[in-house]
């Protein structure tokens, strides 16, 4: 886990199903409103796919400084939904009232589309983050002097 | 008559490997077949027509869950990962399929799956199925509700998982690093 995996097949199939699931969470992210999944599920989904690129590549490579840097956006998440909430009040309607979101250009579909897709991104991302955070937590709190942030 | 068979062999594995995960004597088996128990779990949901939960619980229940135990196995000893069961009280044996026979009992005044009468089928779910496209002017009823009749919810929901972050972050992860 510290370090590179040494096996050459791991690597060359991670390196292709890696992108592969973060694909497939963003697919489900931006189709959940239209199909099943949404925001928590494709935020799970880049979790895993992250989980495996620090567990094949190690934290040291250029791959696993991403995972590293992915736990500063602690808390943006709810930041990006509280914020939709709050751009809806400011643009006259209650809280989480998406037709008032005040976007320039938009009819009142498309404003609902475009709230409930912002607010399922910051659900997306608070949860990846958390994840991930919970997982290196687990992985290196051991004495090993391997993990810095 | 193919799809009653898949019915009764679906919910055969189920009830298996929900038997298995306590009986087997080493916990990263358990881990293992706790996982096959959440997709086991995940095709009933989707037998059932929830779609949604289906996909999470294979996601949550077979893959983040499953990668959470396996990470706080490798840090135990294989000594501590290897069970002693004593053996069951009597209370426990006679008592648990009692209770599974007095459940199995009462879960016959229950309504029949499906039924369109049934308090669940008529208090709101017709408002939600009729109105909400007026309402949100979202095609798809239940992201309507999660994300906008239910709004709420959902901003509390993601407030915990948050919670949750820091609070794994604070006990776990060790000072000055």
């Amino acid at each position: 886990m510290k370090q590179m995996h040494d096996s050459l097949i791991v690597q060359t199939m991670s390196q292709l199903l890696i992108p592969l699931a973060q694909l497939f969470s963003l697919y489900v992210l931006f189709f959940g409103q239209y199909g099943p999944g949404g925001g928590f599920v494709a935020g799970v989904i880049w979790t895993t796919s992250m989980i495996l690129t620090f567990l094949v590549f190690g934290l040291k490579s250029p791959q696993g400084r991403l995972v590293e840097k992915m736990l500063h956006g602690d808390g943006v998440g709810l930041i990006i939904f509280v914020g939709v909430g709050g751009l809806c009040l400011v643009g006259g309607g209650e809280f989480l009232n998406y037709a008032n979101l005040g976007i320039p250009g938009l009819g009142a579909p498309a404003q609902r589309y475009m709230g409930i897709l912002i607010s399922q991104i910051g659900v997306a991302v608070d949860v990846a983050v958390t994840g991930i955070s919970i997982v290196l937590s687990l992985a290196y709190h051991d004495t090993e002097q391997e993990y810095d942030v | 008559m193919i799809y009653a068979v898949n019915i009764a062999l679906l919910l055969l594995l189920l009830v298996t490997a929900a038997s298995a995960t306590f009986l087997v004597k080493e916990l990263m088996s358990s881990v293992f077949i706790l996982g096959s128990y959440s997709f086991f779990l995940a095709l009933v949901w989707a037998w059932l027509g929830a779609v949604d939960v289906a996909f999470v619980e294979a996601v949550i229940g077979a893959g983040l869950a499953t990668v959470l135990f396996l990470i706080t196995l490798f840090d135990t000893a294989p000594k501590d990962s290897r069970l002693r069961r004593p053996p069951p009280p009597l209370a426990g044996v006679l008592g648990l399929p009692l209770l599974g026979i007095l459940l199995l009992f009462a879960a016959n005044d229950l309504w029949p799956f499906g039924d369109p009468t049934s308090p669940p089928n008529v208090h709101i779910s017709p408002v939600y199925l009729q109105q909400s496209f007026a309402d949100t002017l979202t095609p798809n009823v239940v992201t309507s509700v999660l994300m906008d009749y239910r709004g709420f919810d959902t901003l509390i929901e993601t407030v915990v998982i948050f919670t949750a972050g820091i609070a794994c972050a604070l006990l776990l992860r060790e000072p000055g690093r």
